[in-house]
């Protein structure tokens, strides 16, 4: 029997990575990544081992795609990104592009591109955690890179014009 | 073992290299591959470059110290008692440290944010009466501010003592008020304006919600700040000026303490 609590706590860091890239907003990917943790915590005795690490990647998916959802529901409002940290040095306005880029994503691309890009996970698990096959998990991410790099040669060009 | 350096590489072949999904057998041709393909070796390392960039916006969030609302011990006791907490620690810092407090409870707050949410309920029924009725020219508001009857008409709807904070020192002036259906019961709208016309409005309800802190929205041209306190919600919604919309809520607050 593996330590079903170290092992999700040992997880936290890198769920919160992965929402507030998935969200782009502070307060959001904290609030999924809670709900996350709740709802692993509610099935603790339902986990019978198997990949921890794949099976809470799959829930704040889930909760983020249900979350958007509701939000598609009521048009009137979107949460937007807070730029407090606003003071432009290189690291700072490079991370500004790429979060840009990220919200041009649809959903499901931008999940998979994270998924394999910053979270180091599988293709087969990937596909595991959006349940869809290996294919479209590929397919999924040749069109978030395609779309990532042509939003920051987008940013380049803007720059080299305004200089 | 022999590869064959000819044998045409896939995009898909591509990708899995960057991804670390490739054959190792394999590997070592299409490196060789794209060593005579130049435009491919530029696809491949802009992609590179794109997993880099993530690394350096988001790796950082994985060092930061995890927040009290992510710690298990918290998570795992029974919501309804920790819900409570939550709601006693919001009260407590604004009797004692008035609305400066609010901002250091966030993290408290954010934490019941999650919930089925009452909470943005309001705030969307708040902004969407706002956009509706500052577009109004002749009729933005049912009573007006000079009528005496206002403020004690919106209180005893909404079942408290409303007052009107005085934001003269925004330049704003207070139009009148007006009263709209919530989904817990009436709500009272008062608008203010200025002398450019612009229009600022707070919105309160009944609401059963624990206490929270301050958060921002915004949405076109618009922003709001909404917050709970005593099973009311508070809503400000304005043109989309954080500081400004902070400023006016603190003025609300501390004028409402003041009682």
């Amino acid at each position: 029997m593996i330590a079903f609590r170290p092992s999700v706590e040992a997880m936290i860091p890198a769920l919160r990575r992965y929402a507030r890239a998935l969200t782009r907003d502070a307060d959001i990917a904290d609030d999924l990544v809670q709900d996350t943790l709740v709802r692993a915590l509610r099935s603790e005795r339902l986990f019978h081992g198997g990949d921890i690490r794949s099976w809470l990647y799959t829930i704040l998916t889930n909760l983020n795609r249900n979350r958007r959802r509701s939000l598609a529901r009521r048009p009137t409002i979107s949460q937007l990104t807070e730029h407090d940290e606003a003071s432009a040095n290189g690291t700072e306005a490079e991370g500004r592009d790429i979060e840009r880029a990220l919200s041009g994503l649809v959903e499901e691309q931008r999940s998979a591109l994270l998924l394999v890009m910053l979270e180091g996970l599988t293709y087969r698990e990937v596909a595991d955690i959006q349940g869809v096959p290996i294919g479209t998990v590929m397919s999924r991410l040749a069109r978030a890179r395609a779309h990532i790099k042509a939003s920051l040669d987008g940013e380049k060009i803007m720059l080299r014009r305004v200089k | 073992m022999m590869t064959e350096p000819n044998m045409p590489v896939t995009e898909d072949e591509l990708h899995a290299l960057v991804d670390n999904e490739l054959p190792a057998d394999r590997r070592a041709a299409v490196e060789q591959w794209l060593d005579a393909h130049p435009d491919a070796a530029a696809r491949v390392a802009s992609w590179r470059a794109i997993g880099h960039a993530l690394h350096t916006r988001y790796d950082a969030v994985a060092d930061e110290t995890i927040p009290t609302q992510l710690e298990l011990d918290r998570l795992a006791r029974p919501p309804r008692r920790w819900m409570i907490g939550v709601a006693a620690a919001v009260l407590l810092a604004f009797a004692g440290g008035g609305a400066a407090g609010w901002f250091a409870r966030e993290a408290a707050a954010t934490a019941v944010a999650s919930e089925p949410d009452p909470v943005n309920a309001m705030r969307e029924e708040a902004f969407a009466a706002h956009r509706l009725y500052i577009g109004e020219m002749r009729h933005p508001i049912e009573v007006r501010a000079d009528e005496a009857h206002l403020l004690p008409w919106l209180s005893r709807r909404i079942g408290m003592n409303l007052r009107a904070p005085d934001l003269s020192k925004y330049d704003l002036k207070l139009l009148g008020g007006r009263l709209l259906p919530c989904t817990e019961g009436p709500a009272a709208l008062l608008m203010y304006e200025n002398e450019k016309g612009e229009r600022i409005t707070l919105y309160a309800t009944k609401l059963k919600a624990p206490g929270s802190s301050f958060r921002y929205q915004e949405a076109d041209k618009y922003g709001s700040i909404s917050w709970v306190a005593d099973n009311y919600g508070w809503v400000i919604s304005g043109p989309a000026d954080k500081p400004r919309l902070k400023n006016i809520a603190m003025a609300a607050i501390e004028q409402g303490d003041r009682r």
